[in-house]
């Protein structure tokens, strides 16, 4: 079964009398584990198509199902849930809770899922080493790199095993060693936890990070290729 | 970690939250200080008409309190004291008066004044007379001569201490009745309306003048309990006759006092909310401005998967923790500023003409009332968790891509 479905998917922007097509017509299927790269140039849809599968955004028309939930059919607080355990998100911009320290920006998400106190501080010390950054538990953002505030990021998005992780751009604030560094950890957890990677990115060295690549223009897929084994 | 991260987004600007702090400790502060003023200028109200003369509760005969002549006087005492005796709660006093509208005068001056026949020991045990001579001396029982007159008549008819003054009414013949008297003693009230209006004799010395052998005008009883006064009043209204005796506690006596308490319960409780209404607006103002500056944040908050519940709870959790600082600050603030002003009070002696008219003190004593305080807070609490409730729910309805992408 895919992981990702999505059919004939359309969403259009309008601003006044100025209407922008983000997505026109996107039809595209992930398998579970798969560690995807979608390109694609500036306003060719890449984060809208991010946004509308991990229930950020909705389309317009077309059908979206993840992990067998169809998000179209869905409510605003069925995609709080959906988002809150099967999708993680990492951010161009880290986007961490600058009042919480790393461990606590990572043991967030599980606040909210339930999780008791004693597992997530485990799990989260645990992630967190996973991801490089053993001894920094108790920083808080400020006092972090760009390259660690994303590793804090990736380590939030995959801590409470998520079905699938959305980066938008992750790399993009960051430089090119630091971000192969981050790409090899997304690489990492995706083999060490099959836990299905989708990211966007016009970054070459991205791309060839990817196992699939899947081209975007103009909101059509032009081109999808399976890069590597 | 709710409140962990409530607690740390409230100093992520310590100057706007100062700020606010401030207006709910000065908002609380005023509530508790001024309410506690307020009620001190209402008890001293109270306590002042309870001690001139009016006690907590008064027996008269039938129709005294309507036409207050001597021929509505208590002609049988001794019934009345029988009742008292066994009805009266353990600590209750009470004290026998004859009490007439009088023309006081001398050599130079006349005026009308309240002639007021005590049982000397037993009235200083119930009002304020017994510790407010401050010239010459108290009656004695066995003085049927003697006077004790208010310092501002002393001044008003220019006389002293020995001097002569001579009292005149009707006695219960219906004949003109007067009696030259000394003055032996001049008391300080509270107000100067009390020393112009109030001369003091002894019982049987009005009675002498009145011709009333055993007659008297009142009873006046001082309970030890303030708010015993209606279910005391009741008991001794259904031991004694009704047709005879008319029992009435100070509620009644005063009715002035009563509406003033009145008035005083609504004054504090509209300042309590006009006060809100200033901090009410701060509340909300820097509530919004937190929420507006991290408007991505909630945006992250909602793509990690908050709902928009949860939301609402955080920016409220903040409000919280703000009010319980300003509750904790602006309570102690008011109960030492209180504390600091109950022993000498705030005198008010250079207003003293104009807080007479409205029958305050010259000296008021803040006192706080376990009701003010517990109201104040409850306004300051709810109503500002209300009133957070605004920028919480705008929080909450940011769209995750919308404020994603928001600078």
């Amino acid at each position: 079964m895919a992981m990702v479905q999505c059919t004939k998917v359309k969403k259009t922007y309008r601003q006044d009398t100025m209407a922008t097509k983000a997505l026109n017509g996107v039809s595209l299927s992930v398998k579970k584990g798969e560690f995807v790269a979608i390109a694609g140039p500036s306003g060719s849809g890449k984060t809208t198509l991010l946004n509308i599968i991990g229930g950020l955004d909705s389309a317009d028309s077309g059908r979206v199902v993840v992990d067998g939930n169809v998000l179209n059919d869905m409510t605003q607080s069925k995609l709080a849930r959906l988002r809150l355990h099967k999708v993680g998100f990492v951010f161009q911009s880290y986007n961490l809770i600058p009042v919480l320290s790393a461990q606590e920006n990572v043991e967030f998400v599980m606040l909210l899922q339930g999780v008791p106190p004693p597992e997530r501080r485990e799990r989260a010390r645990a992630i967190l080493a996973d991801v490089g950054l053993s001894g920094m538990y108790d920083r808080r953002p400020a006092e972090l790199s760009g390259g660690q505030q994303q590793r804090v990021a990736v380590a939030r998005s995959i801590v409470s095993d998520p079905s699938i992780v959305l980066a938008d751009e992750p790399t993009a604030n960051l430089d090119s060693k630091t971000g192969a560094s981050l790409l090899e950890i997304m690489e990492e957890m995706n083999e060490k936890k099959q836990v299905t990677f989708i990211f966007s990115t016009h970054d070459k060295m991205v791309m060839d990070y990817a196992r699939r690549l899947i081209y975007l223009r103009d909101g059509r897929v032009v081109e999808d290729k399976v890069r590597k084994g | 970690m709710f409140f962990q991260l409530g607690w740390r987004n409230i100093w992520r600007n310590r100057r706007r939250t100062l700020v606010i702090l401030t207006a709910v400790v000065i908002g609380v502060w005023s509530m508790i200080f001024l309410g506690a003023l307020m009620r001190g200028i209402a008890d001293q109200f109270v306590r002042n008409g309870i001690a001139t003369l009016t006690g907590h509760i008064q027996v008269h005969q039938q129709g005294y309190r309507n036409d207050p002549v001597v021929e509505n006087s208590i002609e049988n005492p001794a019934r009345v004291e029988a009742v008292l005796t066994t009805h009266l709660p353990p600590g209750a006093r009470w004290a026998p008066r004859v009490r007439v509208n009088a023309v006081a005068s001398n050599a130079r001056h006349s005026t009308g004044v309240t002639m007021v026949g005590i049982d000397p020991p037993r009235e200083a045990a119930i009002s304020f007379i017994g510790r407010a001579v401050t010239e010459g001396d108290y009656l004695r029982a066995d003085d049927v001569y003697g006077i004790v007159v208010g310092k501002a008549l002393v001044k008003k008819f220019a006389t002293q201490l020995g001097r002569k003054l001579v009292l005149m009414s009707q006695d219960s013949e219906g004949n003109i009745a007067s009696r030259a008297f000394r003055i032996i003693g001049i008391y300080r009230a509270e107000m100067e309306t009390t020393e112009r209006q109030f001369v003091f004799v002894t019982v049987s010395a009005a009675q002498q003048m009145l011709q009333l052998p055993n007659g008297i005008s009142e009873v006046a009883i001082l309970l030890p309990v303030h708010g015993e006064a209606p279910q005391v009043a009741d008991s001794l209204r259904a031991a004694l006759p009704a047709a005879e005796y008319a029992v009435n506690t100070w509620q009644e006596l005063l009715p002035m006092a009563t509406a003033i308490l009145e008035i005083y319960d609504w004054s504090i409780f509209i300042w309590f909310v006009v006060v809100f209404i200033a901090m009410g607006f701060g509340i909300v103002n820097t509530t919004l401005m937190a929420v507006f500056e991290r408007i991505r944040e909630f945006g992250l908050l909602k793509a990690l998967g908050m709902k928009p519940r949860w939301i609402i709870q955080e920016v409220l959790i903040e409000s919280f923790c703000l009010l319980i600082i300003g509750m904790v600050i602006g309570n102690a603030a008011g109960f030492l500023s209180v504390l600091a002003l109950s022993g000498a009070g705030i005198d008010l002696s250079a207003l003293a003409a104009g807080m007479e008219y409205w029958g305050m003190s010259r000296v008021i004593y803040p006192h706080i009332l376990g009701q003010d305080v517990i109201m104040a807070n409850l306004v300051v609490f709810i109503l500002g968790l209300v009133v957070s409730l605004y920028p919480a729910v705008k929080a909450a309805r940011f769209t995750p891509v919308e404020a994603l992408v928001h600078t």
